[in-house]
């Protein structure tokens, strides 16, 4: 039996490919092998969809008229990316405290090959998530009013926002001690997730709160996505609701600026 | 002579404010199975660590299958598997898919990955049990797909990290049968282990580790006859009953006794194992002392790092 180590640099990038491709699969054998976990992941954020648009929705008002739903929804879409951070933390948390990173670490693998793996995994996980809210979101009465292409770019600004926080997750996974640490941040995602512009206008919050809301990451890509999918938005008139799309690309590309760096970092620390 | 599997010049390493590794030495010839003793904190993981690029030294060299850890890592990891405390397997995967993704990433094909697993899977008695997820497994199982894990592709040499540690008595035996199989094979096995007797089954050569580096060194029967042997103790009822009964402990077992006066005890090397016993209890039943307790002992851990540390295992450690 023969193994790959230092051979020519196209081998090597052959063989990293090769080891993020098993290790992306190694989650899709997991969703596979634990069918009701993966379901309950996907249909969750439909079940808030429910919530707020019926429950709730009735006693909402959108600023300058149109349907609760349409404004909703596009808030829903970055919220169920923003959840994804759970995602990436507790595999990354789980795999570290199991064992398995180690045992990674251990084999003649592309070093790299395992945290591509990972955000490819994720990015996988996101997008089925976001189909199923896209279809769940066209089942209650939203769509997009702008065209295709204007379409498409808001389902790759949420895109971005999700794989922005793939690294967030997978520093804070590999900061946390085990998989119970993991509530921490599953308590902290709501506040970020309810201070933001997904549910309700910051205009009607007091003035500092308003303000937090309207400059969320989360809020830039709700914003944005409301702009191009043409639904109705809050119609701020300060700079975060203005350059709702500038921010929803500089947002993530400061995420991963700052957390990249870091993950990468931690990682190595794993060997000192 | 071939250079040795394992190499350790020196290793230094230490945590914050702990000194795992001090001045570490060890050389492991090839085709021999070498058992790192010691107490927890010893530093024996730490070393592992090192051998298997897991973890940078501070200091000192270490070279396995002739490849230096810190120079040509990829191809160390290449020669090497590692099973135990810390290599572990996929718990949502079934036994099978996992040995097939190590495979994988051993750079196997598709193919060759599969059947190795398949091997693997009957060798280690989990043909049955390849499809279910490990979640399901009990720790013996886990511990024995660790293992296969850990021998995808017949590496030069196997670390075992307190491979039994956790596992009960039968689980262990079974783990024991694999490695001496191993081994028969002529596989190096670098075995880390807190148990004497797990070191006296599978170990050709026993290096004793405290405070981070080797106190002693040799095969089994060598560090057994440097602690001494089996002892017999008595404890008696009376102080006052602790001259007679040192008298005819002695003459039993035919050795000087050593006595205790606080614990009223009274012991004694029981050069014939448990015929000393024998003739030790017979001369004080017919005595009349009354005695408390009488057993045969055996050095324990403890004991062994007193008598080659001077010191107890807890604060060697």
């Amino acid at each position: 039996m023969s193994t790959v180590t230092a051979a020519a640099p196209r081998a090597r990038l052959r063989w990293a490919l090769s080891d993020a491709y098993v290790i992306t699969r190694r989650d899709v054998q997991h969703w596979a092998n634990q069918p009701v976990a993966f379901a309950v992941g996907l249909l969750f954020p439909v079940l808030m969809v429910l919530m707020f648009g019926y429950v709730f929705g009735g006693a909402m008002v959108v600023p300058g008229g149109g349907s609760y739903r349409e404004f909703l929804l596009p808030g829903l879409f970055a919220l169920t990316m923003a959840f994804g951070l759970e995602v990436t933390m507790i595999s990354v948390a789980t795999d570290a405290a199991r064992g398995v990173t180690d045992r990674f670490r251990s084999l003649p693998m592309h070093p790299a090959a395992v945290v591509v793996g990972r955000s490819a995994a994720d990015m996988l996980n996101a997008a089925l998530g976001l189909a199923v809210m896209l279809g769940c979101g066209l089942l209650v009465g939203w769509e997009p009013h702008r065209g295709a292409l204007r379409a498409l770019a808001a389902v790759a600004l949420l895109l971005l926002l999700r794989w922005a926080l793939v690294w967030v997750g997978v520093y804070l996974g590999l900061l946390a001690k085990g998989p119970e640490s993991i509530v921490t941040v599953q308590i902290l995602v709501w506040p970020v997730g309810f201070l933001s512009s997904t549910f309700v206008d910051p205009s009607t919050m007091p003035g500092w709160l308003g303000a937090l809301a309207e400059w969320n990451p989360l809020s830039a890509t709700v914003a944005a996505c409301r702009e191009l999918f043409g639904n109705p938005g809050f119609g701020g008139t300060s700079f975060a609701a203005e350059h709702a799309v500038e921010l929803a690309l500089a947002w993530p590309a400061l995420l991963v600026a700052v957390f990249l760096p870091l993950s990468v970092a931690r990682f190595r620390k794993l060997s000192s | 002579m071939s250079p040795p599997a394992v190499l350790a010049e020196e290793l230094s390493k230490s945590f914050r404010t702990v000194q795992a590794l001090d001045r570490f030495d060890l050389a492991v010839p090839a085709g021999t199975v070498c058992g790192l003793l010691g107490p927890n904190g010893a530093g024996k993981t730490t070393a592992v660590r090192i051998l298997t690029t897991l973890l940078r030294a501070d200091a000192g060299r270490a070279a396995v299958a002739g490849f230096d850890v810190a120079r040509e890592p990829t191809r160390v990891r290449a020669s090497i598997g590692l099973v135990g405390q810390h290599a572990a397997v996929d718990e949502a995967l079934t036994g099978r898919q996992n040995l097939e993704m190590f495979g994988r990433l051993h750079h196997l094909g598709r193919r060759p990955a599969r059947s190795r697993a398949s091997e693997l899977l009957e060798r280690f008695g989990l043909a049955d049990a390849a499809g279910r997820a490990v979640s399901t497994y009990s720790g013996g199982m886990r511990r024995r797909l660790d293992l296969a894990a850990g021998l995808i592709l017949a590496p030069a040499v196997l670390f075992l990290d307190e491979p039994t540690t956790g596992l009960d008595p039968a689980a262990r035996l079974d783990v024991w049968q694999a490695v001496r199989r191993l081994v028969a094979d002529g596989t190096t096995v670098l075995l880390t282990t807190q148990y004497l007797d797990e070191a006296d089954q599978l170990a050709s050569r026993v290096c004793v580790v405290a405070g981070g580096h080797v106190v002693a060194e040799g095969t089994p029967q060598q560090l057994k006859a440097r602690l001494g042997a089996d002892r017999v103790e008595a404890v008696v009822r009376r102080t006052e009953d602790l001259g007679t009964a040192s008298a005819l402990v002695g003459g039993a077992a035919a050795a000087e006794p050593e006595v205790d006066v606080a614990t009223r005890r009274v012991r004694v090397p029981a050069r014939s194992g448990v015929a000393t016993l024998a003739a030790v209890l017979e001369a004080l039943g017919r005595s009349g002392v009354e005695v408390e307790d009488v057993g045969l002992r055996r050095p324990t851990l403890d004991e062994v790092f007193v008598s080659l540390t001077g010191r107890p295992a807890q604060v060697a450690a």
